[in-house]
């Protein structure tokens, strides 16, 4: 029988264990989840880039709904624990539910502090902790112009950037002299507080909160010095404490948090306690990689493996504004026992300083520069006795050794087990490993096979210098490849001087860009052809010695020279009348091999060239036409039952779909397309790997792309919802039409959007109701000359040398 | 050397190809962007692939199947790939096509 684990908060620690767990023992739980939050796991770290609008909620969500359905999790969004009762072993929600467990893993996280002051309490006071307050916070940016964030740690930081980048006028009161004074010693504070002056963000220091004033709503901060800051919003960033009531009341053993032992355990055998709530070793920690160590040590205890221990370790601290270089790591307070190596470029604005005890780094504080981050945390960490590399230690790696070192040896002379993410805790070896035994070769596939640079990103540099390290010459995101030995034009040149010039032929295009030879190649050939057909619909003459052979005779090249032809079943669905056509044509034409596709249709292959013809009319005659199940253009629209039958269905995405494949068969695309609609979150039509997927719930449609399932697997990403099945073809034609218009020939929709930034497809799609109605319009004018069945056009004669012989010459002749 | 009239010039579509059936086998009719002609055995030197279906470009065919580049003045595969196709006479005279078959039926025999 399988155990029940249950989970109270569902923060950033059981996010991550559960990953653990599922890989150690897939089935030994069934798993239930109480939030407090309405909504599934996300990257709290990221709400400050989500603040300043540098990201969008959607993407800084860890584990979307699939996720909790794909492992069969029941998750209770919204649902607060209220009370553990042990004897019981059963939790119960605020919302009336009470579910048993055999183990129970409590991760209820920080609360933050709220000052004690008289006016805390009124509307316009936010805390800073999840997209609630984010929300708030931008919903307060909208509409006022002031706002005082209390407190200049990290989070106060965060806030006050991210409000000052939404244009309010920001103060921030901090108690203490100098800023981050936790992190940060007093010239690097002093550094800090003079960049984010500069960017118009007011600082007062040594300031202490008397009081929050104003009647029905925030109006202003009142300091214990008599001044006035007035301020329709007010951000508390004071600090925050361990969320342990619950675990207090159910009579667990607290200290600053819920005590637990190296393995996580709580005083109670089947209770653990991880992330912010939990107290380890006299310690309670605010950063997630020590949360993610004890999410790995709880899910090995959970399931039965007690070996692992966790063991405390420093954690560098960096800050997430744009801009701001800063690392922090370990103690650097003064002492009669240490020394320090200082350096300081005014010019620059560039200060590093090393604290070293017995000739060991045991503290680290830069600013300006941090790249040598990584390696002072490798010294500190491994306690390596710095005595001989003295003189040069503080000018960084690359100057170890005499000659300065370019940053690349930096990383080639960091050793194996050097943490290069500290957030999870990922070293170079594992990054080098996986690199080479997954073949990868982008930053995103690190992120997603290694979470190196995933979480706050500040390591992105270094993991690309990994990657340039173990790749070589093949790494190179930023050079501009050519687009075949013709030239040296990339195809975003080529694409950008098509239009410029008004280029409209090959030829042209050959003779204006010089081209190094006669006619192109087999590979920049078609490239041209697609971007000039889809860039003059209606005046560009299609050059068919310029396409591959199974988009010149409509129909896919088989190893032996036969052909396979897949008619479209429009959005998978079928009758008997169809069926029976197929089979006629299957005896008529002895076609070998019927086989139902991946796509949701029928394939024949076997068929001789000579005989396609006669296999189209017959087809053409019953209704068919071709599914372009060769083209790079609209492949299939796979699509659910949907409310028609299914009991969980809520809109008709069998329908949806036919209407979305009839819309936009025949168009050419840079890469094929394919799209999906499934009827409810349950996703049996597979949407979220696919070019364009819909995702039907009941407010209406919510709209996938950039996902794949062939040489790369990618999830997709959500563009967005929109409430009517008029609005949702409208974005997705939008989308596929700028792809259309932006690709290079070959790059399908998911590696496209990586390259020009989800949030760009997203802002002239969906918001810019303008610019979408444009891309729309154009879809619809190039479909004019798009939507005619090849097969029918053949079938009355076009291009008919291509199914005869020239000649058949008799064995009398050819022997004469 | 006996030529056999096989059609026009014009049958076969600029940066294309015919066939034509032999005896021996089909035999590929290549119409370069500049009007020259060459015929080899429809045959990739790789695994088979019919070179008539492929993209012809300059005096060579890149292959439908895996994209080996062939010269169609040598029959060599170029670039990094090792083969080679029989290259079959072939002459244009008044836009009329003719194929030297018999010189290879006699080797062949
Ligand atoms: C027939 C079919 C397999 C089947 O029997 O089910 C098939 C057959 C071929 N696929 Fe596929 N793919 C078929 C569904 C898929 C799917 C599943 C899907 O669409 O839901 C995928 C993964 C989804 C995706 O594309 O992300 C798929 C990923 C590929 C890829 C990898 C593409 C990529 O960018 O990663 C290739 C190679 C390529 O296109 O360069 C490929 C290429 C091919 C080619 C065209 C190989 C070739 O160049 O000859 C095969 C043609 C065989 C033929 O003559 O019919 N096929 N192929 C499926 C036709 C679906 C249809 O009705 O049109
Ligand atoms: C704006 C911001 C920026 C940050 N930046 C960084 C950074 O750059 N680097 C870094 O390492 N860390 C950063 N952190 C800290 C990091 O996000 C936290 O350490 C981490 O999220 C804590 O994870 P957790 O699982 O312990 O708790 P949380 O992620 O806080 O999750 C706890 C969850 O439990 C729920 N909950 C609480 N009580 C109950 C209950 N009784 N019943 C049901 N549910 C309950 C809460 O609603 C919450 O959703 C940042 C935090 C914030 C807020
Ligand atoms: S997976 Fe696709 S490409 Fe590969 S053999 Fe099967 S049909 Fe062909
Ligand atoms: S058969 Fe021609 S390249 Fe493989």
């Amino acid at each position: 029988m399988t155990e029940k684990l249950v989970i109270i908060g569902n923060g950033m620690a059981p996010g991550r264990m559960l990953e653990h767990l599922f890989e150690r023992a897939p089935d030994r739980y069934e798993v239930t989840i109480f939030n407090a939050e309405p909504r599934v796991n996300y990257d709290r770290i990221m709400l400050s880039p989500v603040l300043s609008g540098e990201k969008e909620y959607e993407q800084i969500i860890i584990h979307g709904d699939g996720w909790y359905i794909k492992h069969g999790i029941t998750l209770y969004k919204g649902h607060r624990i209220v009370a553990i009762d042990r004897s019981a072993k059963t939790v119960t929600s605020d919302q009336g539910v009470t579910a048993p467990y055999d183990k129970l893993v409590i991760a209820t996280g920080s609360v933050p502090f709220i000052l004690p002051v008289p006016g805390n309490n009124l509307p316009g006071v936010l805390s800073y902790r999840d997209l609630d307050d984010v929300n708030a916070m931008l919903l307060a940016a909208q509409s006022r112009a002031k706002a005082v964030v209390i407190g200049g740690g990290l989070l106060g930081l965060e806030a006050a950037a991210g409000l000052s980048a939404r244009d309010m006028d920001v103060t921030v009161v901090h108690l203490m002299p100098t800023l981050m004074e936790r992190q940060l010693d007093p010239a690097a504070g002093y550094m800090l507080q003079r960049e984010l002056e500069s960017r118009g963000i007011k600082i007062i220091t040594k300031a202490e909160t008397k009081a929050v004033l104003g009647d029905r709503r925030a109006e202003g901060v009142e300091l214990a010095d008599g001044r006035i800051i007035p301020a329709n919003l007010v951000v508390m960033a004071a600090g925050i404490r361990p969320s342990t009531g619950l675990a207090q009341d159910a009579g667990l053993a607290i200290q600053r948090g819920i005590l637990v032992d190296d393995g996580m355990h709580t005083s109670d055998p089947d209770i653990f306690a991880i992330g912010e709530c939990a107290e380890v070793g006299g310690h309670v920690y605010g950063l997630v990689a020590p949360l993610y160590e004890m999410a790995r040590i709880a899910a090995a205890h959970i399931t039965g493996d007690t070996s692992p221990r966790f063991v405390h370790n420093d954690t560098p601290t960096k800050l997430k504004v744009t801009g701001i270089d800063l690392f922090s790591l370990g103690d650097f307070a003064d002492g009669d026992d240490r020394q320090e190596i200082v350096l300081r470029d005014a010019e620059a604005g560039v200060y590093k300083r090393l604290i070293l005890k017995e000739n060991r780094i045991i503290g680290t504080v830069l600013y300006g520069e941090t790249s040598d981050g990584a390696w002072f945390n490798d010294l500190k960490k491994r306690e390596v006795d710095i005595t001989e590399m003295r003189d040069t230690l503080i000018f960084g790696q690359a100057y170890q050794g005499g000659a300065p070192l370019d940053p690349m040896a930096a990383v080639a002379a960091l050793p194996d087990d050097a943490e290069i993410c500290g957030c999870n805790g990922v070293c170079k070896g594992k990054i080098v490993d996986t690199i080479k035994a997954k073949r990868l070769s982008s930053l995103d596939d690190v992120r997603a096979h290694t979470k190196a640079s995933a979480s706050c990103g500040s390591c992105t540099g270094l993991v690309e210098q990994v990657l340039r390290l173990t790749l070589g010459d093949a790494y190179n995101p930023a050079a501009v490849q050519p687009m075949c030995g013709c030239t040296d034009l990339g195809h975003d040149e080529v694409r950008r001087l098509i239009k410029a010039k008004g280029l409209k032929t090959i030829y042209a295009v050959m003779q204006e860009l010089e081209w190094r030879t006669s006619c192109g190649c087999a590979k920049c050939r078609p490239a041209l052809n697609y971007y000039l057909v889809c860039d003059w619909p209606g005046e560009y003459a299609d050059d068919y010695q310029s396409r591959f052979i199974n988009e010149r005779v409509h129909a896919n090249i088989q190893k032996d020279g036969t052909y396979s032809v897949v008619p479209r079943m429009w959005g998978g669905v079928t009758s008997a009348t169809e069926l029976r056509a197929i089979a006629d044509v299957v005896d008529k034409f002895n076609i070998p091999t019927v086989k139902v596709t991946g796509g949701q249709r029928i394939d024949m292959l076997g068929i001789k060239k000579e005989d396609l013809p006669a296999v189209w009319a017959d087809l053409g005659r019953a209704g068919f036409v071709s599914g372009h199940a060769y083209a790079k253009g609209l492949r299939t629209v796979k699509t659910c039952v949907g409310s028609d039958w299914c009991r969980f269905g809520t809109q008709d995405s069998t329908g949806l779909g036919i209407r979305i494949e009839k819309f936009m068969w025949g168009s050419w695309t840079p890469a094929k397309v394919k799209m999906a609609v499934s009827g409810c979150p349950r996703n049996c039509a597979e949407a979220t790997c696919k070019d364009v997927g819909v995702i039907c719930v009941d407010s209406g449609f919510e709209i996938h792309f950039a996902g794949a399932a062939g040489l790369d697997i990618k999830g997709t990403e959500v563009l967005g919802l929109v409430k009517t099945e008029d609005e949702a073809l409208e974005v997705i034609v939008a989308l596929v039409q700028m792809y259309r218009e932006q690709a290079r020939y070959l790059e399908r929709i998911y590696k496209w959007a990586k390259r020009i930034g989800i949030d760009e497809v997203r802002r002239q799609t969906l918001e810019d109701a303008e610019r979408r109605i444009a891309y729309f319009g154009r879809f619809v004018h190039s479909q004019k000359f798009a939507q005619v069945d090849p097969w029918s056009e053949r079938v009355s004669g076009l291009h008919k040398h291509e199914f005869r012989p020239l000649a058949a010459v008799p064995l009398t002749q050819a022997a004469e | 050397m006996h030529w056999t009239a096989i059609g026009t010039l014009s049958d076969i579509p600029q940066r294309g190809a015919r066939c034509i059936e032999t005896p021996e086998g089909k035999i590929a009719i290549f119409r370069t962007g500049d009007n020259r002609v060459f015929a080899i055995d429809d045959h990739c030197p790789h695994k088979g692939g019919p070179l008539s279906q492929g993209i012809v470009h300059g005096a060579s065919v890149t292959c439908p199947l895996h994209s080996w580049v062939i010269s169609l003045e040598t029959g060599k595969a170029l670039g990094a790939d090792e083969g080679c196709v029989r290259t079959i006479p072939v002459k244009v005279e008044d836009g009329k096509l003719y194929v030297a078959l018999n010189l290879n039926a006699e080797r062949a025999a």
